[in-house]
């Protein structure tokens, strides 16, 4: 029974856990690695490697997405909603935050049900009745950036309202209080006090929303108007089954970059607005659940 | 807390700031419901067979509703098994996803050390890459002649040439728990992060085993971040209709959002799509409620 001592001893390191979740990373990373090699394969194939290029980046006179105006227009088109939507969301979400958290009633706690629900609701929902509202009703948004812009505000609004309404409960009255003690007029202790301690939790809430609006799906796809405004996910969605280049995997290699970009500069950032807070240093706030 | 509404001067600020987005809700997210309703219950334009919504509910027509309702429990039922394959693929979906969820969760809480942060930032990682981009990246490694097959054949050993893409339910599957598992791990690391470790040092201190530590103490205390966090993963699973087009093409796995996704544009359906719509709703009001419930509770007890 010897061999079985190390089982046996109760404070072992749990190498069962550790392996599942070392294999867990690689299931969920590598298959995404692998596409993004292949979108510097030198050949047309997503399967065999044939030598490092540039190729379906900007090599190519006619497939590469520098070259093939569908592609590229798509990427622009995809950043473009990206700054729209988070320019709209991110004031409108922050208002509404400040506003339900010290306005008691009905109207208020009501609106926070719906806030919470559209964390839930399925996408799909809430495209389709914008369709149909789009289509059916008439009003002056129509299918296209315009109205995409609106479905995804819709969308990710709830995201800053929470994210700057956990801020404001850790944040307490206290502040507020002193600086309104201090001869400051309520006003101006929100404006000069309490948004200044909001930055952090604006900025990412900001990030957040423009790396979920590029990844977005089901609502850009039904508020599109025509092929020019279609964004990265949706040519994915129409190619992906249909043969193919890597200029698609090269596509979305620059549409990750993006996302990267924003995100750990947007961390860093973070890191910088937050220095010397104790609990700043914490992840919480960019995953969606401070 | 409660006095917070009563400082003079501003009470009349916090209502206008959050007008403008309670309006932008409630004629955005709220209404356009209104809208499905009245275009399902409303007619279609014989000779354009676009749909003619009817606002009033007195003259409301529910032939549409009929027409949907008889092909899910009538004779000929044939809506009845995308509907039933979206139980069943949401339902071992979202099971995996809390079978590989838990332990990982659990393991960048609890043991995880001074590798929490990088850890925690490659648990993050899949949020930043797009869901598209994350199944081109299956698509490719499973053709026929893909990396998948290749490694399977051990290196060419074996013939192996598996179509995976071709309309098989396992690969749909785990599509959905690849797409959907980092949604519920994060909710989940929340909730056992908050956890009292000194509770469960304490039971293992008393003698209990792992297991039982973990049956006795860890689990009961983790149930309500399990259940929101099964809620968060499932409830959007309901409405994909892209993964199973993606890694299956097949009308033999299509699920409910798929019902939605060939009705809604086509001409004459429109009213069908509503129908759908209606439908995931309707079955997705109970777990909604339970999470604002749960969420409500989260909050009261971190305040």
């Amino acid at each position: 029974m010897s061999s079985l001592r190390w089982y046996r001893n109760p404070w072992r390191r749990p190498y069962g856990l550790m392996l599942i979740t070392f294999l867990y990373l690689v299931w969920s990373l590598v298959p995404v690695l692998v596409a993004v090699l292949f979108s510097f394969n030198d050949g047309r194939s997503r399967t065999n490697w044939q030598g490092f290029s540039m190729r379906w980046y900007y090599g190519d006179p006619l497939r590469s997405v520098w070259h093939d105006a569908s592609l590229h227009t798509a990427l622009t088109h995809t950043l473009l909603l990206g700054l729209l939507a988070t320019a709209i969301t991110v004031p409108l979400g922050v208002a509404m935050a400040l506003g339900l958290d010290r306005w008691r009633g009905r109207v208020p706690s009501g609106a926070d049900v719906v806030v919470l629900i559209s964390f839930v609701l399925p996408e799909i929902l809430i495209a389709v009745s914008l369709l149909f509202v789009v289509t059916v009703v008439s009003t002056p948004v129509g299918l296209g950036t315009s109205g995409q812009v609106i479905g995804l505000v819709t969308y990710q609004l709830a995201y800053p309202v929470v994210i700057v309404r956990a801020r404001l409960l850790t944040i307490g009255s206290d502040y507020e209080e002193a600086a309104v003690d201090l001869g400051a007029s309520p006003g101006g202790a929100v404006r000069r006090v309490l948004m200044r301690m909001l930055v952090p939790a604006i900025f990412a809430s900001a990030v957040l929303v423009f790396a979920d609006v590029i990844d977005d799906f089901v609502i850009v796809r039904y508020l599109s108007g025509d092929s020019s405004t279609e964004p990265v996910s949706v040519k994915v969605y129409n190619t992906a089954r249909a043969a193919p280049t890597p200029a698609l995997n090269a596509l979305t290699t620059l549409l990750l970059l993006a996302s990267v970009l924003a995100v750990v500069g947007g961390y860093l950032l973070y890191r910088w607005f937050t220095r010397g807070e104790k609990e700043a240093g914490r992840l919480d706030v960019f995953t969606g659940e401070a | 807390m409660a006095e917070r509404g009563a400082r003079g001067g501003t009470r009349l600020l916090w209502p206008a700031l959050a007008i403008p987005g309670i309006v932008w809700l409630g004629l955005l997210l709220v209404a356009p419901f209104y809208v499905v309703l009245a275009i399902l219950f409303g007619g279609v334009d014989p000779i354009l067979r676009q749909p003619v919504p009817v606002w009033n509910p007195v003259y409301w027509d529910f032939t549409q509703f009929e027409y949907v309702w008889q092909h899910i429990v009538g004779q000929d039922a044939f809506f009845r098994p995308a509907l039933l394959r979206t139980v069943v693929y949401v339902g071992v979906a979202s099971l995996l996803c809390l079978v590989i969820a838990y332990p990982v969760a659990y393991y960048t809480a609890r043991f995880a050390g001074r590798w929490k942060g990088a850890l925690l930032a490659a648990l993050i990682a899949p949020f930043w890459i797009s869901y598209m981009m994350r199944m081109l990246a299956w698509v490719n490694l499973l053709q026929t002649d893909g990396l998948f097959n290749k490694a399977l054949s051990l290196g060419g050993l074996l013939d192996v040439h598996v179509n995976w893409l071709g309309g098989q339910p396992e690969t749909v599957v785990m599509g959905l728990v690849y797409g959907y598992v980092p949604y519920m791990i994060l909710p989940l690391f929340a909730g056992l992060d908050r956890m009292p470790a000194a509770t469960l040092e304490a039971a293992r201190d008393l003698g209990a085993s792992r297991w039982e530590t973990f049956r006795r103490v860890t689990w009961p205390l983790s149930r309500q971040a399990v259940v929101a966090s099964v809620l968060v993963t499932s409830v959007p699973m309901l409405g994909d209709y892209f993964t199973t087009d993606l890694l299956s093409g097949s009308p033999e796995t299509s699920m409910i959002g798929n019902l939605i996704n060939n009705s809604v544009l086509t001409p004459g359906q429109t009213g069908q799509a509503g129908a759908f719509v209606l439908l995931i709703l309707l079955v997705s009001i109970l777990p909604m409620v339970l999470y604002v419930r749960y969420t409500r509770t989260a909050e009261d007890t971190a305040s």
